[in-house]
Protein backbone atom coordinates (compact mmCIF):
# COMPACT_ATOMS: atom_id res chain seq x y z
CA UNK A 1 0.00 0.00 0.00
CA UNK A 2 1.19 3.12 -0.75
CA UNK A 3 -0.14 6.39 1.61
CA UNK A 4 -2.30 8.30 -0.35
CA UNK A 5 -0.85 6.63 -3.34
CA UNK A 6 -3.65 3.76 -4.20
CA UNK A 7 -7.42 2.77 -3.87
CA UNK A 8 -6.61 0.59 -0.25
CA UNK A 9 -5.25 3.48 0.98
CA UNK A 10 -8.19 5.57 0.59
CA UNK A 11 -10.36 2.50 1.82
CA UNK A 12 -8.72 1.89 5.05
CA UNK A 13 -8.54 5.85 5.27
CA UNK A 14 -11.95 6.23 5.68
CA UNK A 15 -12.44 3.55 7.80
CA UNK A 16 -9.54 4.29 10.64
CA UNK A 17 -10.35 8.25 10.15
CA UNK A 18 -13.99 8.08 11.49
CA UNK A 19 -13.57 7.09 14.94
CA UNK A 20 -10.97 10.30 14.71
CA UNK A 21 -13.64 12.70 13.99
CA UNK A 22 -16.39 11.25 16.46
CA UNK A 23 -13.85 12.31 19.20
CA UNK A 24 -13.08 15.59 17.52
CA UNK A 25 -17.15 16.10 17.25
CA UNK A 26 -17.18 15.19 21.40
CA UNK A 27 -14.51 17.35 21.97
CA UNK A 28 -12.16 14.42 22.89
CA UNK A 29 -8.33 14.41 22.13
CA UNK A 30 -7.14 12.81 19.22
CA UNK A 31 -3.55 12.93 19.99
CA UNK A 32 -3.63 8.84 21.19
CA UNK A 33 -5.70 7.92 18.10
CA UNK A 34 -4.18 9.41 16.04
CA UNK A 35 -0.89 7.99 17.15
CA UNK A 36 -2.42 4.74 16.63
CA UNK A 37 -3.62 5.15 13.18
CA UNK A 38 -0.56 6.33 12.49
CA UNK A 39 1.33 3.43 13.81
CA UNK A 40 -1.51 1.05 11.81
CA UNK A 41 -0.38 3.34 8.49
CA UNK A 42 3.45 2.97 8.73
CA UNK A 43 3.01 -0.83 8.93
CA UNK A 44 0.69 -1.40 6.07
CA UNK A 45 3.19 1.32 3.63
CA UNK A 46 6.24 -0.43 5.11
CA UNK A 47 5.39 -4.21 5.97
CA UNK A 48 6.65 -5.57 3.18
CA UNK A 49 9.99 -4.55 4.40
CA UNK A 50 10.53 -5.05 7.91
CA UNK A 51 13.62 -3.93 7.53
CA UNK A 52 13.16 -0.39 6.88
CA UNK A 53 10.26 -0.34 9.76
CA UNK A 54 13.03 -1.30 12.04
CA UNK A 55 15.54 1.53 10.54
CA UNK A 56 12.71 4.17 10.91
CA UNK A 57 12.30 2.58 14.61
CA UNK A 58 16.45 2.99 14.92
CA UNK A 59 15.98 6.30 13.59
CA UNK A 60 13.52 8.00 16.08
CA UNK A 61 15.31 6.98 18.86
CA UNK A 62 18.41 7.74 18.01
CA UNK A 63 16.98 11.27 17.67
CA UNK A 64 14.84 11.25 20.23
CA UNK A 65 18.12 10.58 22.12
CA UNK A 66 19.73 12.96 20.75
CA UNK A 67 17.27 15.93 21.38
CA UNK A 68 17.38 15.21 25.09
CA UNK A 69 21.09 14.86 25.28
CA UNK A 70 21.37 18.09 23.29
CA UNK A 71 18.61 19.75 25.79
CA UNK A 72 21.30 18.49 28.97
CA UNK A 73 24.37 19.89 27.30
CA UNK A 74 23.45 23.02 26.10
CA UNK A 75 21.55 24.00 30.13
CA UNK A 76 25.09 23.35 30.86
CA UNK A 77 26.85 25.33 27.77
CA UNK A 78 24.85 27.27 26.93
CA UNK A 79 25.07 28.49 23.39
CA UNK A 80 27.98 26.65 22.74
CA UNK A 81 29.00 27.00 19.23
CA UNK A 82 31.00 23.71 19.27
CA UNK A 83 28.65 21.32 20.60
CA UNK A 84 25.70 23.12 18.21
CA UNK A 85 27.34 22.00 15.46
CA UNK A 86 28.12 18.49 16.52
CA UNK A 87 24.61 18.22 16.83
CA UNK A 88 23.57 19.40 13.78
CA UNK A 89 25.96 17.13 12.24
CA UNK A 90 24.90 14.24 14.48
CA UNK A 91 21.11 14.85 13.57
CA UNK A 92 21.83 15.33 9.78
CA UNK A 93 24.33 11.87 9.74
CA UNK A 94 21.69 9.40 8.77
CA UNK A 95 20.00 10.92 6.04
CA UNK A 96 24.29 11.47 5.02
CA UNK A 97 24.91 7.87 4.96
CA UNK A 98 21.63 6.96 2.82
CA UNK A 99 22.46 9.63 0.48
CA UNK A 100 25.94 8.98 0.04
CA UNK A 101 26.09 5.28 -0.13
CA UNK A 102 22.72 5.57 -2.16
CA UNK A 103 25.16 7.86 -4.61
CA UNK A 104 27.66 5.43 -4.45
CA UNK A 105 26.41 2.16 -4.77
CA UNK A 106 22.88 2.53 -6.17
CA UNK A 107 21.21 1.55 -2.85
CA UNK A 108 21.17 3.28 0.02
CA UNK A 109 22.10 1.82 3.21
CA UNK A 110 19.62 3.10 6.07
CA UNK A 111 17.24 4.06 3.60
CA UNK A 112 13.20 4.27 4.89
CA UNK A 113 10.50 6.20 3.71
CA UNK A 114 10.38 10.10 4.96
CA UNK A 115 14.10 9.60 5.99
CA UNK A 116 14.67 13.17 3.74
CA UNK A 117 11.97 14.79 5.13
CA UNK A 118 11.82 13.72 9.04
CA UNK A 119 15.65 15.21 8.82
CA UNK A 120 14.19 18.61 8.87
CA UNK A 121 12.01 17.93 11.98
CA UNK A 122 14.94 16.48 13.86
CA UNK A 123 17.09 19.46 12.88
CA UNK A 124 15.07 22.28 13.80
CA UNK A 125 14.48 20.75 17.16
CA UNK A 126 18.42 20.97 17.56
CA UNK A 127 18.42 24.91 16.14
CA UNK A 128 15.46 25.75 17.97
CA UNK A 129 17.21 24.50 21.49
CA UNK A 130 19.90 26.10 20.77
CA UNK A 131 18.41 29.67 20.64
CA UNK A 132 16.38 28.52 23.82
CA UNK A 133 13.01 28.20 22.04
CA UNK A 134 12.49 24.93 23.15
CA UNK A 135 13.74 23.66 26.83
CA UNK A 136 11.78 19.98 27.28
CA UNK A 137 10.86 17.37 24.33
CA UNK A 138 7.83 14.75 25.55
CA UNK A 139 8.73 11.76 24.31
CA UNK A 140 5.02 10.94 22.63
CA UNK A 141 4.94 14.45 21.40
CA UNK A 142 8.64 13.81 19.36
CA UNK A 143 7.58 10.88 17.89
CA UNK A 144 3.98 11.47 17.19
CA UNK A 145 5.10 15.02 15.13
CA UNK A 146 8.37 12.75 13.46
CA UNK A 147 6.01 9.94 12.64
CA UNK A 148 2.88 11.53 11.90
CA UNK A 149 1.39 9.39 8.94
CA UNK A 150 -0.25 12.52 6.64
CA UNK A 151 2.85 14.07 6.62
CA UNK A 152 5.35 11.01 6.89
CA UNK A 153 6.65 10.57 3.40
CA UNK A 154 6.84 13.96 1.54
CA UNK A 155 6.05 16.73 3.82
CA UNK A 156 4.29 19.07 3.65
CA UNK A 157 7.34 20.10 6.89
CA UNK A 158 5.83 21.12 10.00
CA UNK A 159 7.34 22.69 12.88
CA UNK A 160 7.86 21.05 16.35
CA UNK A 161 6.19 23.87 18.35
CA UNK A 162 3.34 24.92 16.06
CA UNK A 163 2.36 20.99 15.98
CA UNK A 164 2.98 20.79 20.05
CA UNK A 165 0.55 23.77 20.12
CA UNK A 166 -2.18 21.49 18.26
CA UNK A 167 -1.82 18.81 20.34
CA UNK A 168 -2.59 20.83 23.31
CA UNK A 169 -5.09 23.08 22.20
CA UNK A 170 -8.69 22.50 22.78
CA UNK A 171 -10.95 22.94 19.48
CA UNK A 172 -14.82 23.47 20.26
CA UNK A 173 -16.97 21.21 18.32
CA UNK A 174 -17.77 24.10 15.99
CA UNK A 175 -13.95 24.65 15.31
CA UNK A 176 -13.57 21.23 14.61
CA UNK A 177 -16.52 20.91 11.85
CA UNK A 178 -14.85 23.65 10.53
CA UNK A 179 -11.86 22.32 10.54
CA UNK A 180 -13.39 18.85 9.15
CA UNK A 181 -15.32 20.50 6.10
CA UNK A 182 -11.91 22.35 5.01
CA UNK A 183 -10.14 19.03 5.21
CA UNK A 184 -12.53 17.17 3.27
CA UNK A 185 -12.79 19.91 0.88
CA UNK A 186 -8.81 19.39 0.43
CA UNK A 187 -8.60 16.03 0.39
CA UNK A 188 -11.15 16.04 -2.69
CA UNK A 189 -9.43 19.00 -4.61
CA UNK A 190 -6.12 17.12 -3.71
CA UNK A 191 -7.39 13.66 -5.85
CA UNK A 192 -8.41 15.95 -8.10
CA UNK A 193 -5.09 17.16 -8.90
CA UNK A 194 -3.14 14.48 -8.74
CA UNK A 195 -5.61 11.41 -10.07
CA UNK A 196 -7.14 13.60 -13.01
CA UNK A 197 -4.69 16.18 -13.98
CA UNK A 198 -1.20 15.26 -13.30
CA UNK A 199 -2.54 11.72 -14.18
CA UNK A 200 -3.34 13.96 -17.55
CA UNK A 201 -0.15 15.44 -17.57
CA UNK A 202 1.46 12.27 -17.37
CA UNK A 203 0.29 10.81 -20.69
CA UNK A 204 1.29 14.17 -22.55
CA UNK A 205 4.92 13.57 -21.39
CA UNK A 206 5.07 9.86 -22.20
CA UNK A 207 2.64 10.38 -25.53
CA UNK A 208 4.06 13.41 -26.86
CA UNK A 209 7.40 14.74 -24.87
CA UNK A 210 9.36 11.83 -25.79
CA UNK A 211 10.97 12.10 -29.52
CA UNK A 212 14.27 14.27 -29.52
CA UNK A 213 12.77 17.21 -31.76
CA UNK A 214 12.86 20.32 -29.97
CA UNK A 215 9.17 20.55 -30.30
CA UNK A 216 8.99 17.08 -28.12
CA UNK A 217 11.55 18.67 -25.29
CA UNK A 218 9.18 21.65 -25.10
CA UNK A 219 6.36 19.94 -24.73
CA UNK A 220 8.28 17.62 -22.07
CA UNK A 221 9.33 20.65 -20.36
CA UNK A 222 5.38 22.28 -19.77
CA UNK A 223 3.53 19.26 -18.98
CA UNK A 224 6.50 17.24 -16.70
CA UNK A 225 6.50 20.89 -14.28
CA UNK A 226 2.53 20.89 -14.63
CA UNK A 227 2.42 17.46 -13.61
CA UNK A 228 4.77 17.76 -10.94
CA UNK A 229 2.94 20.92 -9.56
CA UNK A 230 -0.72 18.91 -9.70
CA UNK A 231 1.13 15.60 -8.66
CA UNK A 232 3.04 17.30 -5.75
CA UNK A 233 0.03 20.09 -4.91
CA UNK A 234 -2.62 16.91 -5.27
CA UNK A 235 -0.79 14.93 -2.55
CA UNK A 236 0.20 18.26 -0.13
CA UNK A 237 -3.85 19.08 -0.30
CA UNK A 238 -4.37 15.48 0.90
CA UNK A 239 -1.84 15.64 3.59
CA UNK A 240 -2.74 18.74 5.18
CA UNK A 241 -6.55 17.89 4.82
CA UNK A 242 -5.68 14.53 6.38
CA UNK A 243 -4.06 15.97 9.40
CA UNK A 244 -7.11 18.60 10.06
CA UNK A 245 -9.18 15.39 10.43
CA UNK A 246 -6.82 14.58 12.99
CA UNK A 247 -7.03 17.81 14.87
CA UNK A 248 -3.56 19.09 13.53
CA UNK A 249 -3.55 22.00 11.17
CA UNK A 250 -0.34 21.18 8.98
CA UNK A 251 0.73 23.84 7.12
CA UNK A 252 -0.33 24.64 3.42
CA UNK A 253 2.53 23.80 0.84
CA UNK A 254 1.47 25.54 -1.97
CA UNK A 255 -0.25 28.77 -3.33
CA UNK A 256 -0.98 29.38 -6.57
CA UNK A 257 2.90 29.19 -7.85
CA UNK A 258 2.09 29.77 -12.14
CA UNK A 259 0.70 33.11 -10.67
CA UNK A 260 4.34 34.25 -9.10
CA UNK A 261 5.33 37.55 -10.69
CA UNK A 262 9.22 37.28 -9.96
CA UNK A 263 11.36 34.06 -8.63
CA UNK A 264 11.05 35.57 -5.11
CA UNK A 265 7.24 35.48 -5.09
CA UNK A 266 7.33 31.71 -6.87
CA UNK A 267 9.69 30.67 -3.95
CA UNK A 268 6.63 32.47 -1.59
CA UNK A 269 4.41 29.82 -3.13
CA UNK A 270 6.15 26.81 -4.34
CA UNK A 271 6.72 23.65 -1.59
CA UNK A 272 6.54 26.39 0.66
CA UNK A 273 7.00 24.43 3.83
CA UNK A 274 10.73 23.54 2.60
CA UNK A 275 10.65 27.36 1.21
CA UNK A 276 10.19 28.53 4.59
CA UNK A 277 12.37 26.19 6.71
CA UNK A 278 15.26 26.95 4.72
CA UNK A 279 14.73 30.88 4.69
CA UNK A 280 14.82 30.33 8.99
CA UNK A 281 17.61 27.94 8.96
CA UNK A 282 19.75 28.75 6.56
CA UNK A 283 19.06 31.92 4.52
CA UNK A 284 18.44 33.93 7.68
CA UNK A 285 21.21 32.57 10.21
CA UNK A 286 23.56 32.90 7.13
CA UNK A 287 22.60 36.59 6.77
CA UNK A 288 23.01 37.33 10.22
CA UNK A 289 26.46 36.31 10.72
CA UNK A 290 27.37 37.85 8.06
CA UNK A 291 25.63 41.26 9.01
CA UNK A 292 27.30 41.00 12.08
CA UNK A 293 30.76 39.80 11.28
CA UNK A 294 30.69 42.20 8.24
CA UNK A 295 31.64 39.27 5.74
CA UNK A 296 30.28 41.51 2.89
CA UNK A 297 31.19 45.19 1.64
CA UNK A 298 28.35 45.54 -0.19
CA UNK A 299 24.65 44.20 0.96
CA UNK A 300 24.00 42.85 -2.13
CA UNK A 301 26.59 41.11 -2.34
CA UNK A 302 26.05 39.34 0.79
CA UNK A 303 22.04 38.60 0.01
CA UNK A 304 23.32 37.05 -3.19
CA UNK A 305 26.18 34.94 -1.88
CA UNK A 306 23.40 33.64 0.85
CA UNK A 307 20.20 33.06 -1.67
CA UNK A 308 23.06 30.85 -3.95
CA UNK A 309 24.45 28.86 -0.44
CA UNK A 310 20.41 28.50 0.21
CA UNK A 311 19.40 27.02 -2.83
CA UNK A 312 22.85 25.00 -2.98
CA UNK A 313 21.99 23.54 -0.40
CA UNK A 314 18.31 23.07 -1.74
CA UNK A 315 19.41 21.15 -4.31
CA UNK A 316 21.71 18.37 -2.63
CA UNK A 317 19.36 17.82 -0.47
CA UNK A 318 17.19 16.71 -3.18
CA UNK A 319 19.87 14.28 -3.85
CA UNK A 320 23.66 14.68 -5.05
CA UNK A 321 23.18 13.85 -8.81
CA UNK A 322 24.31 16.52 -10.74
CA UNK A 323 20.94 17.70 -11.84
CA UNK A 324 19.87 18.56 -8.75
CA UNK A 325 22.91 20.47 -7.66
CA UNK A 326 22.16 22.52 -10.89
CA UNK A 327 18.41 22.39 -10.37
CA UNK A 328 19.48 24.29 -6.71
CA UNK A 329 22.57 26.38 -7.89
CA UNK A 330 19.87 27.83 -10.94
CA UNK A 331 17.55 28.96 -8.23
CA UNK A 332 20.23 30.27 -5.94
CA UNK A 333 21.72 32.62 -9.26
CA UNK A 334 18.15 33.93 -10.41
CA UNK A 335 17.09 34.46 -6.75
CA UNK A 336 20.22 36.89 -6.45
CA UNK A 337 20.27 38.46 -9.78
CA UNK A 338 16.26 39.07 -8.85
CA UNK A 339 17.25 40.89 -6.15
CA UNK A 340 20.12 43.33 -7.69
CA UNK A 341 17.91 43.50 -10.19
CA UNK A 342 15.08 44.99 -8.00
CA UNK A 343 17.02 47.14 -5.63
CA UNK A 344 19.24 48.46 -9.02
CA UNK A 345 16.80 49.03 -11.43
CA UNK A 346 15.68 52.30 -12.21
CA UNK A 347 12.70 51.25 -14.53
CA UNK A 348 11.83 48.12 -12.05
CA UNK A 349 11.05 50.94 -9.23
CA UNK A 350 8.95 53.24 -11.95
CA UNK A 351 6.85 50.59 -13.22
CA UNK A 352 6.59 47.95 -10.83
CA UNK A 353 2.97 48.60 -10.14
CA UNK A 354 1.90 48.73 -13.84
CA UNK A 355 0.21 45.97 -15.24
CA UNK A 356 1.63 45.48 -18.73
CA UNK A 357 5.19 45.15 -16.66
CA UNK A 358 3.64 42.55 -14.24
CA UNK A 359 2.39 40.97 -17.42
CA UNK A 360 5.69 41.01 -18.69
CA UNK A 361 7.20 39.87 -15.19
CA UNK A 362 4.47 36.48 -14.52
CA UNK A 363 5.96 35.09 -18.40
CA UNK A 364 9.76 35.46 -17.53
CA UNK A 365 8.71 33.94 -14.08
CA UNK A 366 6.63 30.92 -15.19
CA UNK A 367 9.17 30.07 -17.83
CA UNK A 368 12.20 30.56 -15.76
CA UNK A 369 10.24 28.11 -13.55
CA UNK A 370 9.35 25.42 -16.08
CA UNK A 371 13.29 25.14 -17.15
CA UNK A 372 14.08 24.72 -13.65
CA UNK A 373 11.93 21.88 -13.64
CA UNK A 374 13.23 20.62 -16.92
CA UNK A 375 16.75 20.93 -14.67
CA UNK A 376 14.91 19.26 -12.13
CA UNK A 377 13.66 15.99 -14.30
CA UNK A 378 17.36 15.00 -15.36
CA UNK A 379 16.46 16.08 -19.29
CA UNK A 380 18.31 18.94 -19.42
CA UNK A 381 21.64 17.24 -18.42
CA UNK A 382 20.74 14.25 -20.23
CA UNK A 383 20.35 16.97 -23.34
CA UNK A 384 24.44 17.61 -22.56
CA UNK A 385 25.34 14.49 -22.33
CA UNK A 386 26.36 15.31 -18.17
CA UNK A 387 23.82 12.52 -16.76
CA UNK A 388 22.63 9.67 -17.80
CA UNK B 1 12.73 52.14 22.46
CA UNK B 2 9.44 52.55 20.19
CA UNK B 3 11.54 55.24 18.47
CA UNK B 4 14.40 53.59 17.95
CA UNK B 5 12.48 50.53 16.49
CA UNK B 6 10.73 53.03 13.87
CA UNK B 7 13.77 54.80 12.97
CA UNK B 8 14.96 51.18 12.16
CA UNK B 9 11.93 50.00 10.19
CA UNK B 10 12.07 53.54 8.20
CA UNK B 11 15.65 52.69 7.06
CA UNK B 12 15.05 49.48 6.40
CA UNK B 13 11.55 50.13 4.19
CA UNK B 14 13.01 53.50 2.91
CA UNK B 15 9.77 54.47 3.78
CA UNK B 16 8.33 56.81 6.72
CA UNK B 17 5.27 55.98 6.01
CA UNK B 18 6.03 53.33 9.05
CA UNK B 19 5.67 55.87 11.51
CA UNK B 20 2.11 57.31 10.17
CA UNK B 21 0.23 53.99 10.29
CA UNK B 22 1.84 51.60 12.76
CA UNK B 23 -0.47 49.30 11.80
CA UNK B 24 0.65 48.72 8.61
CA UNK B 25 1.14 45.21 6.91
CA UNK B 26 4.67 45.38 6.16
CA UNK B 27 4.55 42.61 4.09
CA UNK B 28 1.67 43.06 2.10
CA UNK B 29 2.67 46.82 1.47
CA UNK B 30 5.85 45.08 -0.38
CA UNK B 31 7.47 46.95 2.28
CA UNK B 32 9.88 44.40 4.29
CA UNK B 33 11.35 41.06 2.87
CA UNK B 34 13.24 38.22 4.10
CA UNK B 35 16.12 39.68 3.88
CA UNK B 36 15.53 43.17 5.73
CA UNK B 37 13.67 40.77 8.42
CA UNK B 38 16.98 39.65 9.00
CA UNK B 39 18.82 43.07 8.76
CA UNK B 40 16.16 43.76 11.69
CA UNK B 41 16.47 40.88 13.65
CA UNK B 42 20.15 41.90 14.03
CA UNK B 43 19.47 45.06 14.42
CA UNK B 44 17.09 44.51 17.43
CA UNK B 45 20.38 42.02 19.22
CA UNK B 46 22.68 44.78 18.57
CA UNK B 47 20.37 47.87 19.82
CA UNK B 48 18.80 46.17 22.90
CA UNK B 49 20.90 42.91 23.37
CA UNK B 50 17.77 40.72 22.43
CA UNK B 51 18.38 37.79 20.53
CA UNK B 52 15.56 37.04 18.37
CA UNK B 53 15.37 34.11 16.30
CA UNK B 54 14.55 33.84 12.69
CA UNK B 55 12.24 31.03 13.85
CA UNK B 56 10.81 32.19 16.23
CA UNK B 57 7.80 33.72 15.25
CA UNK B 58 5.58 33.01 12.43
CA UNK B 59 5.71 36.00 10.26
CA UNK B 60 2.06 37.17 11.10
CA UNK B 61 3.13 37.93 14.56
CA UNK B 62 5.84 40.06 13.43
CA UNK B 63 3.68 41.93 9.90
CA UNK B 64 3.04 45.57 11.82
CA UNK B 65 5.79 47.94 13.15
CA UNK B 66 2.99 47.82 16.38
CA UNK B 67 3.72 44.36 16.57
CA UNK B 68 7.03 44.06 16.41
CA UNK B 69 7.62 46.61 18.62
CA UNK B 70 5.08 44.57 21.25
CA UNK B 71 7.22 41.52 20.80
CA UNK B 72 10.29 43.35 21.56
CA UNK B 73 8.88 44.98 25.09
CA UNK B 74 7.52 41.64 25.57
CA UNK B 75 10.95 39.84 25.64
CA UNK B 76 12.37 43.25 27.74
CA UNK B 77 10.51 42.84 30.48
Amino acid sequence: MTLFGDFYFFIWAALLLVPAVVLGLMEKPIKYYGAFVTAVFIYMAMGSSPKAILNLAVYCLYQLLLVNAYIFVNRRKPRNGILYWLFIILSIAPLGVWKISAFVTGHGIFAFLGLSYLTFKSVQIIIEIYDGLIKEVKPFDFLYFLTFFPCLSSGPIDRSRRFSEDLYGKLSRAEYIDLLGNGLFKIVLGMTYKFALAAGFYQAITWLGSGSRLINQGIYMYSYGLYLFFDFAGYSLMAVGTSYILGIKSPDNFNKPFLATDMKDFWDRWHMSLSYWFRDFIFSRFMMKAIKGKWFKNKLTGASVGFIINMGVMGVWHGLDIYYIIYGLYHGVLLALTEIYQKKSKFHKKHKKERWYKFISWGITFNLAMFGFFIFSGRFTQILGLSG
Amino acid sequence: MEEKILDMLEELCGDSIVREDIDINLLEEDLIDSLDYTELLVSIEEEFGIVMSPSEFTRDQMDTPAKIIAQVKARMN
